[in-house]
């Protein structure tokens, strides 16, 4: 059990039998009064924000939460199939749970799956992720964009910028926090 | 930590506040720290030290003095209280206390004006600071020019909480609501003064001569932040007492390590005379007027293990 004063931001706390994150937090105390805790948490499954003012003898539920790292196996309809790459076991992430994380995703990556209790909740993946072009238009030089950069595309439909000497065919490592492309590499 | 510059402010802000009192014939004290018994309050939490209790305020020294025939004292010093950490609070922090005999809240009132007026014409070139007359802070200036802003608990309440104050009292809200709805608004365009709290949130405060509903008690708030708590000091004993133990039982209650009546204190009380006293948030007077954004920005060094 956590008490109100354990809250701080990042802390992961159950409330109504569902995990949250808090995202800001703020101790307040008026004079002579007793000491209050506003805390904004996100829910780790739903994604809604919400806000709340605690009191120190507010309690809350640790949620059971878990990290296994697994692998990507395949996609069929809206289900992402991961493997548990000790045990074997198999679960599945719907295309709402992965989100922006399907820009980067690829057969056999390996992943942290979150798991709240027996169910998967979220993955993250490795910080950077390389990833092959399969389409990309020639550099004009004198383009009169005005920049050195063109879009291409890789093999999971993401659209990312690069510079100009990129051609089909290269892999490229992208930063999956920020999306953006961070150099050609050859393996 | 702090920088060379804001160590200046601070020390500017010290000096400047100490004259301030003893040009007005205040006396300087500086009473111990470390007590056998406090006052009695539920929602501090004092630390332990040895058997005994770190001063969670000067409170029961100054009044003691003030029973023993001294007139107008005042004290800057280290005050702890437990599990209290935030953007404007700090466990380990410094207090401004005054009392001056014969003065009721009013005329502390009128002080409490006049020397924040003061003190930012004395220390002038802070980063908080922009003229002889206004504080800028998160982008907005907030004028000090007098008179300023009066306003009773039960008009704030009506006025921002969309609650009367003794509505929020009976549901157990009126904490949360002077927080989220109340505080956030007060002290903008000038400094606004809180008064005449409901006589349950009194402390050590007398209740108001012809409305016992209420205490005389005053908070000042500048920029959304509470920075003076002043007070009638009441000077019953016996009602004192009960206040005390009403005070301990709910102590109990939220797990406090505290429990002792304070016998001496109640002793001398029944010698104060009419008495009027403020304490004030040093930490957050000088996190204004340095424009720091939180306290511990403002103190000269943290506890910090590192």
């Amino acid at each position: 059990m956590y008490s109100a004063s354990d809250l701080r931001k990042g802390l992961k706390i159950q409330i109504d039998g569902e995990p949250y994150i808090v995202i800001d937090f703020e101790f307040s105390k008026p004079g002579k009064g007793q000491a209050l805790y506003r805390t904004k948490m996100r829910n780790m499954i739903t994604g809604n924000q919400f806000t709340n003012t605690y009191r120190s003898n507010d309690k809350f539920e640790k949620p059971d939460l878990e990290e296994r790292t697994m692998q990507f196996l395949y996609s069929q309809d809206d289900e992402y199939h991961f493997m548990d790459t000790s045990s074997y076991e198999q679960i599945f992430l719907t295309r709402e749970q992965l989100g922006d994380n399907l820009n980067y995703l690829v057969d056999n990556m390996e992943v942290q799956v979150l798991f709240f209790g027996s169910k998967p909740i979220d993955i993250s993946l490795p910080t950077f992720v390389n990833l092959e072009v399969i389409k990309a238009d020639p550099w004009v030089k004198g383009d009169t964009s005005g920049t050195d950069t063109k879009p291409v595309t890789v093999q999971t439909g993401y659209v990312v910028w690069v510079p100009p000497f990129v051609e089909v065919g290269d892999r490229i490592q992208i930063d999956t926090r920020t999306g953006e492309y961070i150099t050609r590499v050859k393996d | 930590m702090i920088s060379p510059r804001r160590l200046g402010q601070r020390s500017a802000v010290l000096a400047a506040v100490r004259s301030f009192f003893l040009d007005r014939g205040y006396l300087e004290v500086d009473t111990p720290i470390r007590l056998p018994v406090l006052l009695p309050e539920a929602h501090i939490k004092p630390f332990s030290s040895e058997g005994w209790y770190l001063q969670t305020s000067p409170e029961p020294c100054m009044k003691r003095l003030l029973a023993r025939g001294n007139t107008k004292l005042f004290q800057i010093c280290h005050c702890f209280r437990k599990e209290e950490e935030g953007r404007h609070h700090q466990t380990e922090f410094s207090l401004l206390e005054w009392y001056r005999t014969g003065w009721s809240y009013r005329e502390l009132m009128e002080e409490c004006e006049e020397f924040i007026r003061w003190l930012v014409r004395a220390v002038r070139a802070l980063d908080g600071i922009i003229g002889p007359d206004a504080l800028r802070r998160q982008g907005r200036t907030i004028s000090l020019q007098s008179p300023w802003e009066r306003l009773t608990v039960a008009e704030a309440f009506l006025q921002y909480a969309g609650m009367p104050a003794r509505e929020a009292l009976r549901r157990d809200m009126f904490d949360e609501l002077l927080v989220t709805r109340v505080e956030p608004r007060l002290g903008w365009r000038g400094p606004v003064f809180l008064y005449d709290y409901p006589a349950e949130l009194a402390s050590l405060a007398r209740k108001k001569a012809g409305d016992p509903t209420v205490a005389e008690r005053f908070e000042l708030y500048i920029a959304g932040i509470e920075l003076v708590n002043g007070f009638s000091e009441l000077t019953d004993p016996d009602e004192q007492r009960r206040r005390f133990a009403l005070e301990l039982d709910k102590s109990a209650a939220t797990g406090s390590n505290y429990r002792e009546m304070p016998q001496g204190f109640l002793a001398d009380l029944g010698r104060l005379p009419e008495t009027a006293g403020a304490a004030l948030g040093f930490d957050r007077l000088c996190m204004i007027l340095m424009g720091c954004p939180t306290v511990a920005d403002a103190m000269c060094l943290l506890p910090d293990p590192a």
